[in-house]
C-alpha cells in the first residue's frame, strides 16, 4: 500500500507552508490565495485538470518562479525562494514531468550538474553518492549508460536521484505516472515509500484520482487557480474510494461536471476508474486492409528514434494503438506514414498501391491524413488567420484558389462550416489562430483533417494537455470515425487512452515495434507494461 | 624556378602555415566555447578585426609585442561585452548582431586606420622568438617549429587548457548542458545565463587574441579587412570539429597549409593569379563542407536565447 | 538537420489587437525611424570622437545627396537597390540566410560588363540589352545553386555556405577582370567601357536611365507573387515554420531552391541595371558592398517590398551624399558601414522593447533581472 501508517511516526509540524500566494499571467490568474502545509514523511496529492494552476504551484516551489502575492515558510520561516539553486538549497528537490535529462550525456553526467564545489569534475564521489541514493531508493542506476538508452522508468529514478542529490527532505513529483507501465508504478510507489520512512516529504502532482487515493496520505484539489478543497490524512484514512471519488470529482469539476460528459465517462477520464474498452464495434479481421507498412526504416536523429523494420497491417474501421516511451520512434512512425519522412527501406502501401515514393500531397488526395502532436509548432501557423489555417492544405487547390488568386468567398463559407461541426470557439474565422486555447487548436486540426474524405488517420497524441472536456470529445471523435469505417493509427503516451480505443496496442521501443497486445481482456494495461519494461535496453536493470 | 625541397624552403614553407593556422586556432577556441554553450558568435570577424587593429597599434607605440597581444585581446574582450548584452541578456537575434558586430569591427577599425595610418602605413619588425633549447637546432623543423614567437606556445597550452575545461571541469559540464538543452541547466540550479555570458566573454578574448596574433606575428602589419573571412573559417571549424579541439587543430593547419600551398606553387612555375591563391582556402571549406554536409552538427539550442520557462 | 539558427530570426508582426488606429500608427512609425535617428545620433558622437566635424560631414551628405542633381544620383542608384531589397526580401520571408549577395552582384556586373561590349557588336542594341540583363540575371542566381541545394539535400546551414560561396565568387569576378575580360587598350585591372550612346537611354530631361522603370516594375511584379497569390501564402507558411510547412505537404527543397535562385537572380539583375545604366564597366577590387547596407533596411520595411521603398531611398542619399562628403571630410568611405551597423542595433534593441510591451512583460531582460535580483539575494544572504 503506502506510508500512511508512516506518517504518525513523524512529527506533524509542516516543512513547507504555502500562504495566500498568488501568481497572474497575461490573461490567466494561474494561482489565487493558495495556502497548504507539507508535512515531513507524507504523501501530499495535488489533483486538479490540466491548466487548474498545479504546475505554476510546483514552479514556484522550485524557483523558477516569483510568487505575485503571498509567501512560503520554511520550518516556520519565511523564505525567499528566489532561484532554482535556492530551492535545492532549502532542500526541495524537484522531478518535472518533462524529463530535464540530457540526452547526450551519461547519468553521471547529468547528475553532476547540480555540483557546485570544485573546479574539476569528481566522478569518484559523484558514484558514491549514486550508490548511497540508489540504496534509498531500493533501486539500481548504471551510471555510465547514456541518458538515452534508458527505459522511462529508469530515467524517472534518475531524476529522483538527482532531486535527492542534495539530500533534500522535500521532494516534488510532477505527473511522474503519466506514461508508467503498471509495473513501474508499483516501484515508484515503492520507493516513495522508502522515502516518507526516512521523513521525506513527497508532493505528488496526478490527475488521476484512483492513483491520489492510494499512494496520498493527504491530498488537495486545485480547480481554475484556487485550493478548492483539502483532505487531511485523518479524514482520507475513514473515506471510502466512492466517497473520496464524489468528493473530489465535485470539487474538481464543480458544476460544469455535467458538461464535460456522463458520469462514466467523468469517472474515465479523471482516473478513477480504471480504463477499458469503450468501443463496442469492431473491426473483423475479413475487413479492407487500408495501410501496410512492410518492414520500413527511417534515418535516426541525434535527439530521436527513426523507425527500423517496422511491419504493421491497418484494416478499414481499425484502431491499433501505439504505446510507447516518449522520442522513441513514434514521431518517425506518424511522419512516414505521412509522407513527411522518406522510409531509408521498405515499403508503405494505401489501399494496396505503393506510396513509398508519394509525398505528403499526395497521401493527403488518396485520403490519408496526420493529426501530429506538435500542435502549435507544426500544426498551424499561429499568425494566420484561423479560416487560412483551416484550408491550410489547400493551399492552390480548387475551389478555394482559382489560377493562383484566393477565393475569398468559398475559403470563408468553408471555414465557417468547420468552425461551426466542430465547435471551435474563437472570435471570428479571421482572427490570429495562435491566439485560440489549446484546445481550440486541437479542435481546428481534427476539422481539418478529418474533412475532405479521409480513409486512414493518424492520430499522434490526440488529447496531451487538454482540458478533460475537450478530451472527452476528441476521443468520441477518433471512435465516430473508426465506427463509420476509418482506420485510426492512435500513438498516445497514455496509457488508458489506448485501452479504452484501440482494437490491438502494439508497443514501440526504440523504434522497433516489440509487441503486440490483442485488446480484448481487462489484463491489457499490464501486458502493455510487460512488453515496455521487458524491452529496456538491458536485463538486470529493474525498472 | 625555385627548388621546392630544399631546407630553407620547407622550414619557410612550415612557418608560413603555422603564420595562418595559429589566427584561426585562436578563433576557433573562441568560436568553440560560445558554441558548445548555445551561442553563435557571428561577429567574431569583426572581434578579430578589432584584436588586430588595437594590437597593431598598441605595439606600434609601445614597442612591446606583450602590451600588444593583451590590447588585443582586451579589445576583442570588450566588443564582447557589447554582444553579451544584446544577444545573450536581451535574447536578441544572434544573426543580426553578428553582421552588425562585423560591420562595426570592419568599419571602426579602417576609419581609424584611415585617419591615423592611412599615408605612412607603417609596418611592424619581427617578433622575438623563443627558442625551444635542443629542439630548436634540429634541422628544418629546429628553425620553423621550435623558433617561434611565446605566443605560439600560449596559443598551443591555451587549446589545451579549453580542450581540459571543457571535458574535466564542472564549469565545462554547465557549459555543454547550456548548449544541449538550457532547461536542464536551469533546472539543475545551473545560471545558463551566467554560464553564457562568461563563455562569450571569453570568447571575444580568443578573438581578439586570434587578430592580433594575424596583425603582430603572421602579417607585421595591420591592413583594413585584414582577416578576410578567417572569423567565418573558424566557425566552420568549430561546426565540423563539435567541441574536439585536436580537431579544431587539425583542420587549423589544414586550412594553414592550403593558404601556404597557394604561395608555394606561385613561386613554382605554375604562375598562379593572387585571386585563386585568395580563393583555394574557401573553396577547401566548401569542398569540405560538402563531403561532411550530412555530419556538420551544432548543438541543439545554438542561436535559440534562453527564457525560463518558455519552450 | 533542422536548422536552428534560421528558426530563431526575430521577425515579428506588429502588434494587431486592442489598440487604436493613431496609436498604431504612431507605434510602427516609432519602431522603424527611431533606430535610424539614434544611428545617426550616435554616428555624430564617433565623428566627434575622431575629430571630425559632425555638422559638416552631414550637411555635404544633404548638398551631394539631395541639392543640385544630387537627387538625380540618389534616384540613379535606387534602381539596383530597390532590385537587390527585394532580392533579400524574397529569402528573408522563408527564414534563410542569402549572405553571398555581394558574390551574386559582382559576378552579375563582370559577366554584363565582359559580355555585352562584344554582344553590341553582333546584335541591336535593344537585343544586347536583353541578352545581358538575363546573362548577368543568370549568374547572380547560379552562385546560389550550390548553397541552396546543400541546404535543400542536406540542411547543410546557409550562412556558411553563402558567406564561403561569396569569398569564392568575388575572387572569380576579380580573375575575369584580371584575365579575359581585361580591357587590352590599358594596364589598370578593369573591363572595357561601354560608350554612353550603347548603354540604357535617359528619361527624357534628366541624368535617370530607364532603369529604374525596370527595376519598379520587377519590383511590383515581385510584390505581387508575394502577397496576393498562392505562392506567397505557401512561402509564408515556409517561412513561418518549416515544420508546418512539410506537415502542410509544401515541397520544401523546391521552396529552398526558388526562394535561392529568385534572390541570386534580383541581385544579380541589379548589378545587371547598374552596368548597363551607370557604371559602364567593371574594375578590379571594387565591391560597392550594397547588400550589407539594404540589410537593416529591408528589416526595418517588415520584408514587405513597398514599405522598404522609403528606406532604400534614405539610404541612397545617405550612400550618393555620404561618398562624397567622405572624400571632404578626410573620413575612410567605411564610416557608412558602422552607420548601418548601428541602424541594425538600435533596430534589434528597439524591436525588443516593443515586443515586451505587446505581451505586457518587464522591460527588464531576465538575465539582466536576474542579475539584479542576484545581487540582493546574496546581500540578504551574506
Amino acid at each position: 500500500m503506502n506510508a500512511r501508517s508512516a506518517a504518525a511516526t513523524h512529527s506533524n509540524t509542516p516543512v513547507v507552508s504555502m500562504r495566500h500566494v498568488g501568481k497572474v499571467f497575461p490573461g490567466v490568474i494561474a494561482n489565487d490565495d493558495i495556502t497548504l502545509d507539507i508535512r515531513p514523511g507524507r504523501v501530499h496529492c495535488l489533483l486538479g485538470e490540466n491548466g487548474a494552476g498545479k504546475s505554476t504551484l510546483i514552479s514556484i516551489l522550485a524557483g523558477m518562479q516569483q510568487p505575485d502575492t503571498g509567501w512560503i515558510e520554511i520550518d516556520g520561516q519565511k523564505v525567499n525562494i528566489s532561484s532554482p539553486r535556492s530551492a535545492m538549497d532549502y532542500g526541495i528537490g524537484v522531478v518535472y514531468q518533462h524529463s530535464t535529462l540530457i540526452s547526450t550525456m551519461t547519468v553521471l553526467e547529468n547528475l553532476m550538474l547540480g555540483v557546485t564545489g570544485g573546479a574539476f569534475l569528481n566522478r569518484e564521489s559523484a558514484r558514491s553518492r549514486l550508490t548511497e541514493i540508489s540504496a534509498m531508493l531500493g533501486v539500481e542506476i548504471d551510471p555510465d549508460a547514456e541518458a538515452a538508452d534508458l527505459a522511462l522508468g529508469q530515467q524517472q529514478q534518475v531524476e529522483i536521484a538527482k532531486a535527492m542529490w542534495k539530500g533534500s527532505r522535500v521532494l516534488i513529483l510532477d505527473e511522474p505516472t503519466s506514461m508508467l507501465a503498471p509495473q513501474a508504478i508499483a516501484d515508484l510507489d515503492a520507493s516513495v515509500e522508502r522515502l516518507t520512512k526516512d521523513g521525506i516529504a513527497v508532493i505528488f502532482i496526478t490527475h488521476k484520482l484512483r492513483e491520489a487515493y492510494s499512494m496520498g496520505d493527504e491530498v488537495s484539489v486545485l480547480r481554475r487557480g484556487r485550493l478548492i478543497a483539502s483532505i487531511d490524512a485523518e479524514t482520507l484514512e475513514g473515506l471510502s474510494e466512492e466517497k473520496f471519488t464524489n468528493a473530489v470529482l465535485a470539487a474538481m469539476f464543480g458544476d460544469d461536471i455535467s458538461a464535460i460528459g456522463d458520469r462514466n465517462d467523468v469517472e474515465l477520464l479523471s482516473g478513477a476508474k480504471v480504463a477499458t474498452k469503450v468501443r463496442t464495434k469492431s473491426s473483423r479481421s475479413d475487413e479492407k486492409l487500408v495501410l501496410h507498412l512492410a518492414d520500413v526504416t527511417t534515418p535516426s536523429t541525434p535527439t530521436e528514434f527513426g523507425v527500423s523494420n517496422v511491419s504493421l497491417k491497418l484494416r478499414a474501421g481499425e484502431v491499433i494503438g501505439v504505446a510507447g516511451i516518449d522520442g522513441h520512434g513514434q514521431s518517425a512512425l506518424a511522419e512516414v506514414v505521412a509522407g513527411q519522412v522518406r522510409a531509408t527501406s521498405g515499403s508503405v502501401f494505401l489501399d494496396g498501391d505503393d506510396v513509398t515514393k508519394l509525398g505528403v500531397r499526395a497521401r493527403q488526395e488518396l485520403g490519408l491524413r496526420y493529426v501530429t502532436d506538435d500542435r502549435l509548432h507544426e500544426g498551424i501557423v499561429t499568425d494566420l488567420s484561423v479560416a487560412l489555417n483551416l484550408l491550410l492544405k489547400q493551399i492552390g487547390k480548387l475551389p478555394y484558389w482559382k489560377r493562383g488568386q484566393i477565393s475569398k468567398p468559398d475559403v470563408d463559407a468553408e471555414a465557417t462550416r468547420l468552425v461551426e461541426a466542430f465547435e471551435i470557439r474563437t472570435p471570428s474565422i479571421h482572427a490570429r489562430a495562435g491566439a485560440l486555447s489549446g484546445g481550440n487548436i486541437q479542435k481546428l486540426l481534427l476539422a481539418r483533417e478529418l474533412s475532405h474524405q479521409p480513409t486512414v488517420v493518424v492520430f499522434n497524441k490526440p488529447t496531451y494537455g487538454l482540458d478533460l472536456k475537450t478530451v472527452n470529445r476528441v476521443r468520441k471523435i477518433v471512435k465516430d470515425f473508426a465506427e463509420q469505417g476509418g482506420a485510426v493509427l492512435l500513438i498516445s503516451t497514455d496509457l488508458d487512452e489506448l485501452v479504452e480505443l484501440s482494437d490491438r496496442v502494439a508497443i514501440i521501443s526504440r523504434g522497433r515495434l516489440v509487441g503486440e497486445v490483442e485488446n480484448n481482456s481487462p489484463d491489457t494495461a499490464r501486458q502493455v507494461g510487460e512488453f515496455m519494461v521487458g524491452s529496456a535496453h538491458s536485463e538486470g536493470n529493474h525498472v | 624556378m625555385i627548388d621546392i625541397f630544399t631546407t630553407t624552403f620547407i622550414a619557410t614553407f612550415i612557418a608560413g602555415v603555422i603564420a595562418s593556422a595559429i589566427p584561426l586556432v585562436l578563433g576557433s577556441l573562441g568560436e568553440t566555447l560560445g558554441e558548445q554553450s548555445g551561442v553563435l558568435n557571428l561577429g567574431i570577424e569583426g572581434m578579430m578585426l578589432f584584436g588586430a587593429y588595437f594590437g597593431f597599434v598598441t605595439t606600434l607605440e609601445t614597442n612591446s609585442y606583450f602590451l600588444g597581444l593583451l590590447a588585443g585581446i582586451a579589445a576583442g574582450f570588450v566588443m564582447s561585452i557589447l554582444m553579451v548584452m544584446l544577444n545573450i541578456w536581451l535574447g536578441l537575434n544572434q544573426i543580426v548582431i553578428g553582421l552588425a558586430l562585423t560591420m562595426i569591427g570592419g568599419g571602426i577599425t579602417s576609419v581609424l586606420y584611415f585617419s591615423t595610418y592611412g599615408q605612412t602605413t607603417p609596418r611592424l619588425g619581427q617578433p622575438d622568438v623563443f627558442p625551444i633549447p635542443v629542439l630548436s637546432d634540429l634541422p628544418v623543423v629546429g628553425s620553423s617549429i621550435f623558433q617561434q614567437p611565446l605566443a605560439f606556445w600560449i596559443a598551443l597550452v591555451l587549446a589545451f587548457v579549453v580542450s581540459v575545461v571543457l571535458r574535466n571541469t564542472n564549469f565545462g559540464l554547465r557549459v555543454r548542458a547550456a548548449g544541449q538543452n538550457p532547461n536542464s541547466l536551469d533546472a539543475a540550479g545551473g545560471n545558463v545565463v551566467r554560464t553564457r555570458t562568461f563563455v562569450a566573454l571569453l570568447g571575444g578574448a580568443f578573438a581578439g587574441f586570434g587578430g592580433a596574433y594575424l596583425a603582430l606575428m603572421s602579417a607585421g602589419t595591420f591592413t583594413p579587412f585584414m582577416t578576410s573571412g578567417i572569423g567565418y573559417i573558424a566557425i566552420v571549424v568549430t561546426m565540423l570539429s563539435r567541441g574536439r579541439i585536436l580537431w579544431v587543430i587539425a583542420s587549423s593547419f589544414v586550412y594553414g597549409i592550403s593558404v601556404s600551398v597557394g604561395t608555394v606553387l606561385q613561386l613554382t612555375s605554375f604562375d598562379l593569379p593572387t585571386d585563386v591563391i585568395k580563393m583555394l582556402p574557401f573553396v577547401a571549406v566548401m569542398i569540405t563542407l560538402i563531403v561532411f554536409a550530412r555530419s556538420s552538427y551544432v548543438p541543439p539550442a545554438l542561436g535559440v536565447p534562453y527564457t525560463r520557462g518558455a519552450r | 538537420m533542422s536548422n536552428p539558427i534560421s528558426d530563431a530570426t526575430g521577425m515579428i508582426p506588429l502588434p494587431s489587437d486592442g489598440q487604436s488606429k493613431l496609436s498604431k500608427v504612431m507605434e510602427t512609425l516609432v519602431r522603424t525611424i527611431l533606430p535610424v535617428v539614434l544611428a545617426l545620433l550616435t554616428s555624430v558622437v564617433v565623428l566627434i570622437v575622431i575629430g571630425k566635424d559632425p555638422w559638416f560631414f552631414y550637411s555635404e551628405v544633404f548638398r551631394y545627396g539631395v541639392m543640385g542633381n544630387g537627387w538625380q544620383q540618389t534616384i540613379r542608384l535606387m534602381a539596383p537597390l530597390l532590385l537587390y531589397s527585394a532580392g533579400l526580401i524574397v529569402v528573408f520571408r522563408g527564414k534563410l540566410w542569402n549572405l553571398g549577395y555581394d558574390a551574386q552582384y559582382l559576378l552579375g556586373s563582370v559577366v554584363v560588363a565582359g559580355f555585352s561590349p562584344m554582344l553590341i557588336e553582333v546584335m541591336p542594341l535593344w537585343a544586347a540589352f536583353t541578352v545581358s540583363l538575363i546573362m548577368g540575371t543568370a549568374a547572380g542566381a547560379a552562385w546560389t545553386l550550390l548553397p541552396a541545394a546543400l541546404k535543400a539535400r542536406y540542411g547543410t546551414n546557409e550562412i556558411i555556405t553563402t558567406l564561403m560561396m561569396s569569398f569564392i565568387g568575388i575572387g572569380i569576378s576579380n580573375m575575369l577582370v584580371r584575365g579575359p575580360f581585361q580591357n587590352p587598350d590599358i594596364h589598370v585591372p578593369q573591363t572595357r567601357v561601354l560608350p554612353v550612346a550603347d548603354m540604357f537611354p535617359q528619361i527624357p530631361g534628366t541624368r535617370i536611365h530607364i532603369g529604374i522603370i525596370i527595376s519598379v516594375v520587377v519590383v511590383l511584379i515581385i510584390h505581387l507573387l508575394l502577397t496576393r497569390t498562392s505562392f506567397g501564402l505557401r512561402l509564408d507558411v515556409f517561412g513561418s515554420s518549416p515544420k508546418t510547412a512539410l506537415h502542410v505537404g509544401i515541397n520544401s527543397p523546391q521552396m529552398i531552391l526558388i526562394l535561392f535562385i529568385l534572390s541570386g537572380a534580383l541581385i544579380g539583375l541589379a548589378a545587371s541595371v547598374d552596368m548597363l545604366g551607370y557604371q559602364g564597366n567593371l574594375r578590379a577590387n571594387i565591391n560597392p558592398g550594397y547588400g550589407a547596407a539594404v540589410l537593416p533596411f529591408v528589416f526595418l520595411g517588415r520584408l514587405n517590398i513597398l514599405t522598404t521603398i522609403p528606406f532604400v531611398a534614405f539610404y541612397c542619399i545617405l550612400d550618393t551624399g555620404g561618398r562624397l562628403a567622405s572624400l571632404d571630410s578626410g573620413l575612410d568611405t567605411h564610416f557608412l558601414m558602422i552607420v548601418i551597423a548601428l541602424i541594425l542595433v538600435f533596430m534589434s534593441v528597439i524591436e525588443y522593447f516593443g515586443v515586451k510591451k505587446d505581451l505586457g512583460q518587464s522591460y527588464l531582460p531576465p538575465g539582466l533581472r536576474r542579475a539584479v535580483t542576484g545581487l540582493f539575494d546574496r546581500g540578504a544572504r551574506a
